[in-house]
Protein backbone atom coordinates (compact mmCIF):
# COMPACT_ATOMS: atom_id res chain seq x y z
CA UNK A 1 0.00 0.00 0.00
CA UNK A 2 1.70 3.18 -1.21
CA UNK A 3 1.42 6.46 0.64
CA UNK A 4 -1.14 8.66 -1.13
CA UNK A 5 -0.30 12.08 -2.47
CA UNK A 6 -1.86 15.14 -4.07
CA UNK A 7 -2.94 13.05 -7.07
CA UNK A 8 -5.09 10.83 -4.88
CA UNK A 9 -6.77 13.83 -3.28
CA UNK A 10 -7.27 15.43 -6.69
CA UNK A 11 -8.92 12.32 -8.13
CA UNK A 12 -11.26 11.93 -5.19
CA UNK A 13 -12.11 15.62 -5.03
CA UNK A 14 -13.01 15.42 -8.72
CA UNK A 15 -15.16 12.35 -8.12
CA UNK A 16 -16.92 14.13 -5.28
CA UNK A 17 -17.66 17.07 -7.57
CA UNK A 18 -19.00 14.75 -10.26
CA UNK A 19 -21.37 13.26 -7.68
CA UNK A 20 -22.91 16.59 -6.66
CA UNK A 21 -25.79 18.18 -8.52
CA UNK A 22 -24.62 21.72 -7.86
CA UNK A 23 -21.44 21.01 -9.84
CA UNK A 24 -23.59 20.82 -12.94
CA UNK A 25 -25.32 24.08 -12.13
CA UNK A 26 -22.17 26.01 -13.03
CA UNK A 27 -21.63 23.94 -16.15
CA UNK A 28 -25.26 24.36 -17.15
CA UNK A 29 -24.97 28.13 -16.72
CA UNK A 30 -21.73 28.16 -18.70
CA UNK A 31 -23.48 26.39 -21.56
CA UNK A 32 -26.75 28.28 -21.25
CA UNK A 33 -25.48 31.87 -21.36
CA UNK A 34 -23.88 31.75 -24.85
CA UNK A 35 -26.85 29.79 -26.18
CA UNK A 36 -29.25 32.36 -24.75
CA UNK A 37 -27.18 35.13 -26.33
CA UNK A 38 -27.36 33.48 -29.75
CA UNK A 39 -31.11 32.86 -29.41
CA UNK A 40 -31.62 36.50 -28.40
CA UNK A 41 -29.66 37.61 -31.46
CA UNK A 42 -31.94 35.49 -33.62
CA UNK A 43 -35.05 37.02 -32.09
CA UNK A 44 -33.95 40.67 -32.20
CA UNK A 45 -32.43 42.95 -34.77
CA UNK A 46 -29.30 44.91 -34.01
CA UNK A 47 -26.22 44.01 -32.02
CA UNK A 48 -24.36 45.13 -28.87
CA UNK A 49 -22.54 47.98 -30.55
CA UNK A 50 -20.75 49.39 -27.53
CA UNK A 51 -18.74 46.32 -26.54
CA UNK A 52 -15.65 45.03 -28.36
CA UNK A 53 -16.64 42.80 -31.29
CA UNK A 54 -20.31 43.56 -30.60
CA UNK A 55 -20.89 45.07 -34.02
CA UNK A 56 -19.51 41.97 -35.79
CA UNK A 57 -21.66 39.29 -34.12
CA UNK A 58 -23.80 38.94 -37.23
CA UNK A 59 -20.81 38.87 -39.57
CA UNK A 60 -18.71 36.19 -37.88
CA UNK A 61 -19.72 33.53 -35.42
CA UNK A 62 -16.27 33.84 -33.83
CA UNK A 63 -17.17 37.28 -32.53
CA UNK A 64 -19.87 35.79 -30.32
CA UNK A 65 -17.62 33.97 -27.76
CA UNK A 66 -15.48 37.10 -27.57
CA UNK A 67 -18.48 39.24 -26.70
CA UNK A 68 -19.28 36.56 -24.16
CA UNK A 69 -15.90 37.12 -22.55
CA UNK A 70 -16.66 40.82 -22.13
CA UNK A 71 -20.04 40.16 -20.53
CA UNK A 72 -18.74 37.29 -18.44
CA UNK A 73 -16.19 39.38 -16.61
CA UNK A 74 -18.69 41.48 -14.64
CA UNK A 75 -20.18 38.80 -12.43
CA UNK A 76 -20.66 35.61 -14.38
CA UNK A 77 -17.16 34.19 -14.22
CA UNK A 78 -16.49 35.41 -10.70
CA UNK A 79 -19.66 33.48 -9.78
CA UNK A 80 -18.68 30.34 -11.70
CA UNK A 81 -15.14 30.39 -10.30
CA UNK A 82 -16.30 30.89 -6.72
CA UNK A 83 -19.11 28.35 -6.93
CA UNK A 84 -16.76 25.44 -6.35
CA UNK A 85 -13.71 27.24 -4.96
CA UNK A 86 -15.79 28.93 -2.27
CA UNK A 87 -17.31 25.63 -1.27
CA UNK A 88 -14.35 23.31 -1.47
CA UNK A 89 -13.06 23.69 2.08
CA UNK A 90 -16.12 25.16 3.79
CA UNK A 91 -18.35 22.27 2.73
CA UNK A 92 -16.02 19.86 4.53
CA UNK A 93 -16.41 22.01 7.64
CA UNK A 94 -20.15 22.17 7.35
CA UNK A 95 -20.36 18.44 6.65
CA UNK A 96 -17.93 17.57 9.43
CA UNK A 97 -15.92 15.49 6.96
CA UNK A 98 -12.65 17.35 7.37
CA UNK A 99 -11.86 15.17 10.38
CA UNK A 100 -12.71 12.10 8.28
CA UNK A 101 -10.06 12.81 5.67
CA UNK A 102 -7.50 14.36 8.01
CA UNK A 103 -7.32 11.20 10.11
CA UNK A 104 -6.22 9.08 7.16
CA UNK A 105 -2.78 8.83 5.52
CA UNK A 106 -2.74 12.09 3.57
CA UNK A 107 -1.17 15.22 4.97
CA UNK A 108 -3.00 18.49 5.37
CA UNK A 109 -0.84 20.15 2.73
CA UNK A 110 -1.72 17.44 0.22
CA UNK A 111 -5.42 17.77 0.96
CA UNK A 112 -5.21 21.53 0.47
CA UNK A 113 -3.23 21.27 -2.77
CA UNK A 114 -5.64 18.70 -4.19
CA UNK A 115 -8.61 20.88 -3.39
CA UNK A 116 -7.07 23.99 -4.95
CA UNK A 117 -6.19 22.10 -8.11
CA UNK A 118 -9.72 20.76 -8.44
CA UNK A 119 -11.22 24.22 -7.91
CA UNK A 120 -9.00 25.61 -10.67
CA UNK A 121 -9.80 22.66 -12.93
CA UNK A 122 -13.49 23.33 -12.47
CA UNK A 123 -13.07 26.99 -13.43
CA UNK A 124 -11.00 25.94 -16.44
CA UNK A 125 -13.60 23.41 -17.61
CA UNK A 126 -16.44 25.90 -17.14
CA UNK A 127 -14.53 28.47 -19.17
CA UNK A 128 -13.76 25.89 -21.86
CA UNK A 129 -17.41 24.91 -22.01
CA UNK A 130 -18.49 28.54 -22.19
CA UNK A 131 -16.05 29.18 -25.03
CA UNK A 132 -16.81 26.01 -26.95
CA UNK A 133 -20.57 26.43 -26.77
CA UNK A 134 -20.14 30.09 -27.74
CA UNK A 135 -17.98 29.18 -30.73
CA UNK A 136 -20.24 26.38 -31.96
CA UNK A 137 -23.45 28.35 -31.41
CA UNK A 138 -21.87 31.45 -32.95
CA UNK A 139 -20.70 29.59 -36.05
CA UNK A 140 -24.13 28.02 -36.44
CA UNK A 141 -25.80 31.42 -36.11
CA UNK A 142 -23.41 33.72 -37.99
CA UNK A 143 -21.07 31.42 -39.89
CA UNK A 144 -17.41 30.49 -39.82
CA UNK A 145 -16.33 33.79 -41.33
CA UNK A 146 -13.29 36.06 -41.15
CA UNK A 147 -13.14 38.31 -38.08
CA UNK A 148 -12.38 42.01 -37.91
CA UNK A 149 -9.82 42.58 -35.18
CA UNK A 150 -9.75 45.50 -32.78
CA UNK A 151 -7.16 47.21 -34.97
CA UNK A 152 -9.49 46.98 -37.96
CA UNK A 153 -7.63 44.32 -39.93
CA UNK A 154 -9.37 41.14 -40.97
CA UNK A 155 -8.11 37.69 -39.97
CA UNK A 156 -9.12 34.45 -41.56
CA UNK A 157 -11.44 32.13 -39.59
CA UNK A 158 -8.77 29.52 -38.75
CA UNK A 159 -6.49 32.12 -37.22
CA UNK A 160 -9.43 33.86 -35.58
CA UNK A 161 -10.41 30.56 -33.98
CA UNK A 162 -6.88 30.09 -32.66
CA UNK A 163 -6.87 33.64 -31.28
CA UNK A 164 -10.24 33.03 -29.65
CA UNK A 165 -8.93 29.98 -27.77
CA UNK A 166 -5.79 31.92 -26.83
CA UNK A 167 -8.04 34.69 -25.50
CA UNK A 168 -9.78 32.20 -23.28
CA UNK A 169 -6.37 31.13 -22.01
CA UNK A 170 -5.51 34.70 -21.03
CA UNK A 171 -8.95 35.09 -19.47
CA UNK A 172 -8.20 32.10 -17.26
CA UNK A 173 -5.56 34.07 -15.32
CA UNK A 174 -7.92 36.47 -13.49
CA UNK A 175 -10.40 33.60 -13.16
CA UNK A 176 -7.74 31.67 -11.21
CA UNK A 177 -7.14 34.77 -9.08
CA UNK A 178 -10.85 34.94 -8.27
CA UNK A 179 -10.90 31.21 -7.49
CA UNK A 180 -7.93 31.68 -5.15
CA UNK A 181 -9.71 34.45 -3.27
CA UNK A 182 -12.74 32.16 -2.98
CA UNK A 183 -10.54 29.35 -1.57
CA UNK A 184 -9.18 31.79 1.02
CA UNK A 185 -12.67 32.89 2.07
CA UNK A 186 -13.81 29.27 2.11
CA UNK A 187 -10.93 28.30 4.40
CA UNK A 188 -11.20 31.28 6.71
CA UNK A 189 -14.98 31.65 7.03
CA UNK A 190 -15.76 27.89 6.93
CA UNK A 191 -19.05 28.89 5.33
CA UNK A 192 -19.76 28.17 1.66
CA UNK A 193 -22.41 30.85 1.19
CA UNK A 194 -20.26 33.54 2.79
CA UNK A 195 -17.28 32.51 0.65
CA UNK A 196 -19.22 32.49 -2.64
CA UNK A 197 -21.12 35.71 -1.98
CA UNK A 198 -18.05 37.36 -0.47
CA UNK A 199 -15.96 36.59 -3.56
CA UNK A 200 -18.69 37.87 -5.83
CA UNK A 201 -19.03 41.05 -3.78
CA UNK A 202 -15.29 41.58 -3.90
CA UNK A 203 -15.32 41.21 -7.69
CA UNK A 204 -18.18 43.71 -7.95
CA UNK A 205 -16.45 46.18 -5.62
CA UNK A 206 -13.39 46.00 -7.86
CA UNK A 207 -15.63 46.73 -10.84
CA UNK A 208 -16.95 49.74 -8.98
CA UNK A 209 -13.49 50.97 -8.02
CA UNK A 210 -12.41 50.63 -11.65
CA UNK A 211 -15.04 53.10 -12.84
CA UNK A 212 -14.90 55.59 -9.98
CA UNK A 213 -13.49 58.93 -11.03
CA UNK A 214 -10.13 59.73 -9.48
CA UNK A 215 -9.17 56.08 -9.09
CA UNK A 216 -7.95 55.62 -12.63
CA UNK A 217 -4.40 54.97 -11.43
CA UNK A 218 -5.67 51.95 -9.52
CA UNK A 219 -7.41 50.38 -12.49
CA UNK A 220 -4.44 48.50 -14.02
CA UNK A 221 -3.94 46.73 -10.70
CA UNK A 222 -7.53 45.61 -10.25
CA UNK A 223 -8.81 42.29 -11.55
CA UNK A 224 -11.53 43.70 -13.87
CA UNK A 225 -8.84 45.20 -16.05
CA UNK A 226 -7.14 41.82 -16.33
CA UNK A 227 -10.37 40.31 -17.64
CA UNK A 228 -9.88 42.53 -20.72
CA UNK A 229 -6.22 41.66 -21.28
CA UNK A 230 -7.10 39.08 -23.96
CA UNK A 231 -8.10 41.95 -26.25
CA UNK A 232 -4.39 42.60 -26.77
CA UNK A 233 -4.19 39.33 -28.70
CA UNK A 234 -6.88 40.52 -31.10
CA UNK A 235 -4.88 43.42 -32.42
CA UNK A 236 -2.55 43.29 -35.39
CA UNK A 237 0.22 43.34 -34.37
CA UNK A 238 -0.63 41.72 -31.04
CA UNK A 239 -0.25 43.90 -27.95
CA UNK A 240 1.19 41.56 -25.35
CA UNK A 241 1.73 44.18 -22.63
CA UNK A 242 -1.74 43.78 -21.08
CA UNK A 243 -1.31 39.99 -21.22
CA UNK A 244 1.94 40.21 -19.27
CA UNK A 245 0.39 42.57 -16.77
CA UNK A 246 -2.62 40.28 -16.38
CA UNK A 247 -0.21 37.46 -15.51
CA UNK A 248 1.57 39.24 -12.69
CA UNK A 249 -1.41 41.20 -11.38
CA UNK A 250 -3.46 37.99 -11.24
CA UNK A 251 -0.57 36.27 -9.47
CA UNK A 252 -0.46 39.20 -7.06
CA UNK A 253 -4.00 38.30 -6.00
CA UNK A 254 -3.76 34.52 -6.31
CA UNK A 255 -0.46 33.72 -4.60
CA UNK A 256 -0.99 35.64 -1.32
CA UNK A 257 -4.57 34.37 -1.13
CA UNK A 258 -3.49 30.76 -1.52
CA UNK A 259 -0.56 31.22 0.82
CA UNK A 260 -2.78 32.71 3.52
CA UNK A 261 -5.36 29.97 3.00
CA UNK A 262 -2.65 27.31 3.21
CA UNK A 263 -1.29 28.72 6.48
CA UNK A 264 -4.78 28.85 7.99
CA UNK A 265 -5.59 25.34 6.78
CA UNK A 266 -2.34 23.87 8.09
CA UNK A 267 -2.63 25.43 11.54
CA UNK A 268 -6.33 25.47 12.21
CA UNK A 269 -8.13 23.37 14.76
CA UNK A 270 -10.61 20.90 13.34
CA UNK A 271 -13.05 21.12 16.20
CA UNK A 272 -16.37 20.75 14.41
CA UNK A 273 -18.28 17.80 13.09
CA UNK B 1 9.10 8.89 25.76
CA UNK B 2 11.40 6.79 23.63
CA UNK B 3 10.03 5.11 20.56
CA UNK B 4 11.40 1.71 21.53
CA UNK B 5 9.22 1.61 24.61
CA UNK B 6 6.38 3.65 23.22
CA UNK B 7 2.83 2.92 24.23
CA UNK B 8 -0.06 3.19 21.79
CA UNK B 9 -1.12 6.41 23.51
CA UNK B 10 0.95 8.65 25.71
CA UNK B 11 -0.28 12.10 26.56
CA UNK B 12 1.59 14.30 28.98
CA UNK B 13 0.32 17.57 30.38
CA UNK B 14 -2.22 18.11 27.61
CA UNK B 15 -3.89 21.48 27.90
CA UNK B 16 -6.42 23.11 25.62
CA UNK B 17 -7.69 26.60 26.32
CA UNK B 18 -10.29 28.54 24.39
CA UNK B 19 -9.82 32.06 25.68
CA UNK B 20 -10.54 31.91 29.38
CA UNK B 21 -12.15 28.49 29.15
CA UNK B 22 -9.89 25.56 29.96
CA UNK B 23 -11.37 22.60 28.08
CA UNK B 24 -8.57 20.18 28.95
CA UNK B 25 -6.31 20.82 31.90
CA UNK B 26 -3.01 19.00 32.29
CA UNK B 27 -4.25 15.59 31.17
CA UNK B 28 -1.92 12.60 31.30
CA UNK B 29 -3.01 9.38 29.61
CA UNK B 30 -1.18 6.13 29.05
CA UNK B 31 -2.83 3.43 27.01
CA UNK B 32 -0.78 0.25 26.87
CA UNK B 33 -0.74 -2.31 24.08
CA UNK B 34 -3.73 -4.63 24.43
CA UNK B 35 -5.68 -2.31 26.72
CA UNK B 36 -9.34 -1.72 26.31
CA UNK B 37 -9.12 1.66 27.89
CA UNK B 38 -12.19 3.57 28.97
CA UNK B 39 -12.08 7.34 28.88
CA UNK B 40 -14.99 8.16 31.06
CA UNK B 41 -16.60 11.44 31.92
CA UNK B 42 -19.81 13.38 31.65
CA UNK B 43 -20.68 15.28 28.50
CA UNK B 44 -18.52 18.37 28.17
CA UNK B 45 -15.79 17.05 30.48
CA UNK B 46 -13.14 17.28 27.75
CA UNK B 47 -13.06 13.75 26.34
CA UNK B 48 -13.60 14.67 22.69
CA UNK B 49 -11.19 17.59 22.86
CA UNK B 50 -8.56 15.23 24.28
CA UNK B 51 -9.14 12.72 21.48
CA UNK B 52 -8.95 15.43 18.84
CA UNK B 53 -5.59 16.46 20.26
CA UNK B 54 -4.40 12.85 20.21
CA UNK B 55 -5.30 12.63 16.51
CA UNK B 56 -3.69 15.95 15.65
CA UNK B 57 -6.99 17.56 14.70
CA UNK B 58 -6.58 20.34 17.22
CA UNK B 59 -3.42 21.90 18.50
CA UNK B 60 -2.82 21.64 22.25
CA UNK B 61 -2.20 24.84 24.15
CA UNK B 62 0.32 22.88 26.19
CA UNK B 63 1.72 19.39 26.59
CA UNK B 64 2.16 16.71 23.97
CA UNK B 65 0.48 13.61 22.65
CA UNK B 66 2.15 10.64 21.03
CA UNK B 67 0.73 7.62 19.26
CA UNK B 68 3.19 4.73 19.22
CA UNK B 69 5.83 7.34 19.98
CA UNK B 70 4.90 9.67 17.11
CA UNK B 71 3.58 13.18 17.55
CA UNK B 72 0.85 13.98 14.96
CA UNK B 73 1.59 17.68 15.22
CA UNK B 74 5.19 17.13 14.26
CA UNK B 75 4.92 14.16 11.90
CA UNK B 76 1.47 14.78 10.42
CA UNK B 77 -0.36 11.87 8.84
CA UNK B 78 2.63 9.53 9.30
CA UNK B 79 2.06 9.64 13.05
CA UNK B 80 -1.36 8.06 12.47
CA UNK B 81 0.05 4.89 10.91
CA UNK B 82 -1.58 1.97 12.70
CA UNK B 83 -4.19 4.26 14.25
CA UNK B 84 -7.83 4.66 13.31
CA UNK B 85 -11.10 5.74 14.80
CA UNK B 86 -13.44 8.66 14.98
CA UNK B 87 -14.29 11.55 17.22
CA UNK B 88 -17.90 12.43 17.90
CA UNK B 89 -20.16 10.95 15.24
CA UNK B 90 -18.34 9.60 12.18
CA UNK B 91 -19.06 11.83 9.20
CA UNK B 92 -19.25 10.85 5.57
CA UNK B 93 -20.29 12.41 2.28
CA UNK B 94 -24.07 12.09 2.16
CA UNK B 95 -24.23 12.20 -1.64
CA UNK B 96 -21.94 9.18 -1.99
CA UNK B 97 -22.89 5.58 -1.26
CA UNK B 98 -21.52 3.79 1.76
CA UNK B 99 -19.18 1.81 -0.48
CA UNK B 100 -17.99 4.91 -2.34
CA UNK B 101 -17.27 6.60 0.99
CA UNK B 102 -15.21 3.60 2.04
CA UNK B 103 -13.42 3.61 -1.30
CA UNK B 104 -12.63 7.27 -0.74
CA UNK B 105 -11.13 6.82 2.72
CA UNK B 106 -9.36 3.68 1.51
CA UNK B 107 -7.91 5.76 -1.31
CA UNK B 108 -6.81 8.37 1.22
CA UNK B 109 -4.96 5.55 2.98
CA UNK B 110 -3.14 4.61 -0.19
CA UNK B 111 -5.68 2.17 -1.55
CA UNK B 112 -5.38 -1.58 -1.68
CA UNK B 113 -7.47 -4.57 -2.59
CA UNK B 114 -11.16 -3.81 -2.97
CA UNK B 115 -11.95 -7.09 -1.29
CA UNK B 116 -10.93 -5.38 1.93
CA UNK B 117 -13.94 -3.08 1.57
CA UNK B 118 -16.28 -6.04 1.18
CA UNK B 119 -14.67 -7.61 4.20
CA UNK B 120 -15.23 -4.63 6.52
CA UNK B 121 -18.74 -4.12 5.18
CA UNK B 122 -19.44 -7.69 6.24
CA UNK B 123 -17.89 -7.12 9.66
CA UNK B 124 -20.25 -4.22 10.38
CA UNK B 125 -23.17 -5.89 8.64
CA UNK B 126 -23.69 -3.20 6.02
CA UNK B 127 -23.01 -5.20 2.87
CA UNK B 128 -26.64 -5.12 1.73
CA UNK B 129 -26.89 -1.32 2.10
CA UNK B 130 -23.46 -0.50 0.71
CA UNK B 131 -24.83 0.90 -2.56
CA UNK B 132 -27.25 3.28 -0.85
CA UNK B 133 -26.30 6.91 -0.34
CA UNK B 134 -25.10 7.68 3.16
CA UNK B 135 -27.58 10.57 3.33
CA UNK B 136 -30.28 7.93 3.77
CA UNK B 137 -28.47 5.99 6.50
CA UNK B 138 -29.72 5.86 10.07
CA UNK B 139 -27.48 7.07 12.88
CA UNK B 140 -26.59 3.51 13.78
CA UNK B 141 -25.64 2.67 10.22
CA UNK B 142 -23.36 5.71 10.08
CA UNK B 143 -21.73 4.60 13.32
CA UNK B 144 -21.13 1.16 11.85
CA UNK B 145 -19.81 2.70 8.64
CA UNK B 146 -17.44 4.71 10.83
CA UNK B 147 -16.15 1.49 12.36
CA UNK B 148 -15.81 -0.02 8.87
CA UNK B 149 -13.81 3.02 7.74
CA UNK B 150 -11.57 2.63 10.75
CA UNK B 151 -11.05 -1.10 10.21
CA UNK B 152 -9.89 -0.46 6.63
CA UNK B 153 -6.70 0.90 8.15
CA UNK B 154 -6.09 -2.41 9.92
CA UNK B 155 -5.28 -0.44 13.06
CA UNK B 156 -3.30 -1.54 16.05
CA UNK B 157 -5.00 1.24 18.00
CA UNK B 158 -8.67 2.11 17.62
CA UNK B 159 -10.02 5.33 19.08
CA UNK B 160 -13.76 5.42 19.47
CA UNK B 161 -15.61 8.43 20.78
CA UNK B 162 -19.02 7.61 22.21
CA UNK B 163 -19.60 4.84 19.66
CA UNK B 164 -23.01 3.86 21.06
CA UNK B 165 -24.45 7.34 21.47
CA UNK B 166 -27.78 7.63 19.73
CA UNK B 167 -28.11 3.90 19.10
CA UNK B 168 -31.13 1.89 20.13
CA UNK B 169 -30.59 -0.92 22.67
CA UNK B 170 -30.01 -3.52 19.97
CA UNK B 171 -27.58 -1.22 18.19
CA UNK B 172 -25.72 -0.59 21.44
CA UNK B 173 -25.48 -4.30 22.09
CA UNK B 174 -24.20 -4.99 18.58
CA UNK B 175 -21.65 -2.17 18.80
CA UNK B 176 -20.36 -3.44 22.14
CA UNK B 177 -20.16 -6.96 20.81
CA UNK B 178 -18.12 -5.68 17.89
CA UNK B 179 -15.77 -3.73 20.15
CA UNK B 180 -15.35 -6.77 22.39
CA UNK B 181 -14.58 -8.92 19.36
CA UNK B 182 -11.96 -6.47 18.09
CA UNK B 183 -10.38 -6.28 21.53
CA UNK B 184 -10.31 -10.06 21.79
CA UNK B 185 -8.45 -10.05 18.49
CA UNK B 186 -5.65 -8.11 20.16
CA UNK B 187 -6.50 -4.58 19.08
CA UNK B 188 -5.79 -1.80 21.57
CA UNK B 189 -8.91 0.28 22.05
CA UNK B 190 -9.39 3.69 23.57
CA UNK B 191 -13.10 4.07 24.16
CA UNK B 192 -14.49 7.40 25.21
CA UNK B 193 -17.88 7.23 26.85
CA UNK B 194 -20.14 8.91 29.34
CA UNK B 195 -21.81 5.57 30.05
CA UNK B 196 -20.36 3.82 33.06
CA UNK B 197 -22.09 0.54 32.26
CA UNK B 198 -20.48 0.51 28.82
CA UNK B 199 -17.02 1.10 30.23
CA UNK B 200 -17.58 -1.51 32.96
CA UNK B 201 -18.63 -4.03 30.35
CA UNK B 202 -15.83 -3.43 27.89
CA UNK B 203 -12.80 -1.90 29.54
CA UNK B 204 -10.04 -3.11 31.80
CA UNK B 205 -8.40 0.24 32.49
CA UNK B 206 -10.02 3.58 32.84
CA UNK B 207 -9.39 7.29 33.14
CA UNK B 208 -12.10 9.48 34.56
CA UNK B 209 -12.15 13.08 33.48
CA UNK B 210 -13.99 15.84 35.23
CA UNK B 211 -14.07 19.45 34.04
CA UNK B 212 -11.02 18.87 31.88
CA UNK B 213 -8.89 17.14 34.51
CA UNK B 214 -8.20 13.48 35.19
CA UNK B 215 -9.53 12.50 38.61
CA UNK B 216 -8.68 8.82 38.33
CA UNK B 217 -6.54 6.69 36.10
CA UNK B 218 -5.93 3.02 36.68
CA UNK B 219 -7.38 -0.45 36.55
CA UNK B 220 -11.14 -0.74 36.64
CA UNK B 221 -10.73 -3.43 39.31
CA UNK B 222 -8.98 -0.92 41.58
CA UNK B 223 -11.73 1.60 41.02
CA UNK B 224 -14.24 -1.07 41.99
CA UNK B 225 -12.24 -1.89 45.10
CA UNK B 226 -12.09 1.72 46.15
CA UNK B 227 -15.79 2.02 45.48
CA UNK B 228 -16.53 -0.94 47.71
CA UNK B 229 -14.72 0.50 50.72
CA UNK B 230 -14.80 4.18 50.21
CA UNK B 231 -16.86 4.94 53.29
CA UNK B 232 -17.62 3.55 56.75
CA UNK B 233 -20.57 3.77 59.10
CA UNK B 234 -20.33 3.53 62.88
CA UNK B 235 -23.06 3.00 65.46
CA UNK B 236 -22.17 3.87 69.04
CA UNK B 237 -24.12 4.29 72.22
CA UNK B 238 -22.42 7.67 72.70
CA UNK B 239 -22.43 9.43 69.36
CA UNK B 240 -21.00 12.71 70.65
CA UNK B 241 -17.95 11.05 72.19
CA UNK B 242 -17.48 8.74 69.22
CA UNK B 243 -17.64 11.69 66.81
CA UNK B 244 -15.01 13.55 68.84
CA UNK B 245 -12.72 10.50 68.74
CA UNK B 246 -13.21 10.17 64.97
CA UNK B 247 -12.34 13.82 64.45
CA UNK B 248 -9.15 13.43 66.43
CA UNK B 249 -8.05 10.18 64.85
CA UNK B 250 -5.45 10.28 62.04
CA UNK B 251 -6.59 8.68 58.77
CA UNK B 252 -10.27 9.33 59.45
CA UNK B 253 -11.67 11.79 56.94
CA UNK B 254 -14.87 13.84 57.04
CA UNK B 255 -16.57 12.29 60.05
CA UNK B 256 -20.17 13.46 60.30
CA UNK B 257 -23.26 12.47 62.21
CA UNK B 258 -26.25 11.26 60.22
CA UNK B 259 -29.09 10.30 62.56
CA UNK B 260 -27.88 7.56 64.84
CA UNK B 261 -24.88 6.81 62.65
CA UNK B 262 -21.50 8.38 62.21
CA UNK B 263 -20.16 8.23 58.67
CA UNK B 264 -16.61 8.83 57.51
CA UNK B 265 -14.12 7.82 54.88
CA UNK B 266 -10.91 6.06 55.77
CA UNK B 267 -8.26 3.72 54.54
CA UNK B 268 -8.68 0.16 55.80
CA UNK B 269 -5.53 0.40 57.91
CA UNK B 270 -6.88 3.38 59.87
CA UNK B 271 -10.04 1.59 60.99
CA UNK B 272 -8.57 -0.87 63.57
CA UNK B 273 -6.73 2.02 65.21
CA UNK B 274 -10.01 3.89 65.39
CA UNK B 275 -11.66 0.96 67.19
CA UNK B 276 -8.87 0.94 69.79
CA UNK B 277 -9.20 4.70 70.24
CA UNK B 278 -12.99 4.44 70.66
CA UNK B 279 -12.68 1.71 73.29
CA UNK B 280 -9.97 3.63 75.15
CA UNK B 281 -12.16 6.74 75.12
CA UNK B 282 -15.09 4.76 76.53
CA UNK B 283 -17.26 5.13 73.44
CA UNK B 284 -19.11 1.87 72.89
CA UNK B 285 -18.95 0.34 69.41
CA UNK B 286 -22.24 -1.29 68.48
CA UNK B 287 -21.35 -1.77 64.86
CA UNK B 288 -18.71 -0.61 62.41
CA UNK B 289 -19.10 -1.59 58.76
CA UNK B 290 -17.92 -0.46 55.35
CA UNK B 291 -20.42 1.59 53.47
CA UNK B 292 -20.99 -0.12 50.16
CA UNK B 293 -20.86 2.48 47.47
CA UNK B 294 -21.69 1.37 43.97
CA UNK B 295 -19.27 2.12 41.16
CA UNK B 296 -21.94 4.33 39.71
CA UNK B 297 -22.22 6.35 42.92
CA UNK B 298 -18.44 6.71 43.02
CA UNK B 299 -18.45 7.87 39.39
CA UNK B 300 -21.01 10.53 40.21
CA UNK B 301 -19.00 11.59 43.24
CA UNK B 302 -15.92 11.89 41.09
CA UNK B 303 -17.56 13.74 38.28
CA UNK B 304 -20.16 15.85 40.02
CA UNK B 305 -20.32 18.12 43.01
CA UNK B 306 -16.97 18.91 44.60
CA UNK B 307 -15.46 15.61 43.47
CA UNK B 308 -13.95 14.90 46.87
CA UNK B 309 -14.17 11.14 46.51
CA UNK B 310 -11.10 10.76 44.35
CA UNK B 311 -9.61 7.37 45.12
CA UNK B 312 -5.93 6.69 45.31
CA UNK B 313 -3.88 6.33 42.16
CA UNK B 314 -3.23 2.74 41.31
CA UNK B 315 -1.72 0.50 38.69
CA UNK B 316 1.06 2.83 37.80
CA UNK B 317 -1.33 5.31 36.35
CA UNK B 318 -1.07 9.02 36.65
CA UNK B 319 -1.57 10.26 40.15
CA UNK B 320 -5.04 11.68 40.42
CA UNK B 321 -4.97 15.34 41.09
CA UNK B 322 -6.77 16.34 44.25
CA UNK B 323 -10.36 16.75 43.28
CA UNK B 324 -10.58 20.10 45.04
CA UNK B 325 -8.04 21.45 42.61
CA UNK B 326 -9.99 20.47 39.49
CA UNK B 327 -12.71 23.02 39.29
Amino acid sequence: MSRPGVGTVYRWEARKLVSQKRTYLGFALAAFVPLAFVVALGLENGSPENVPFGRYVRDSGLAIPLVGLVFGSVWFFPLIASLVAGDIVASEDQNGTLKTILTRSVGRGQVFAGKVLVAITYALLALLLYGTVGIVAGILASGYNPLVTLSGTVVQPDRALLLTFASFGVYLMPVIAIASIAVLLSTVTRNSAVAVVGTLMLALVMQLLAILPGLGGLQPYLLPDQFNAWQGLLRIPADLAPVGRAAWVSALYAVPSLLAAWIVFMRRDVAGG
Amino acid sequence: MTQAASHPVEARGLVKRYGDVVAVDDVDLTVRAGDVYGYLGPNGAGKTTSLRMLLGLIRPTGGEARLFGHDPLVEGARALDGVAGFVEAPRFYPYLSGRKNLELVHGYDGGGPRAKIDEVLDVVDLADRAKDKVGGYSHGMKQRLGIAGALLREPRLLLLDEPTTGLDPAGMRDMRTLVRRLADGGMTILLSSHLLAEVEELCDRVAIIRKGSIVFEGALADLRRSAAAAGWKLRSGDEERALAVCRAQPGIEEPRREGEEIRFTATESAVPELVVALVEAGAPVHSLAPEHVTLEALFFRLTEGDGTAAPAAVDGGAAPAPAEAQS
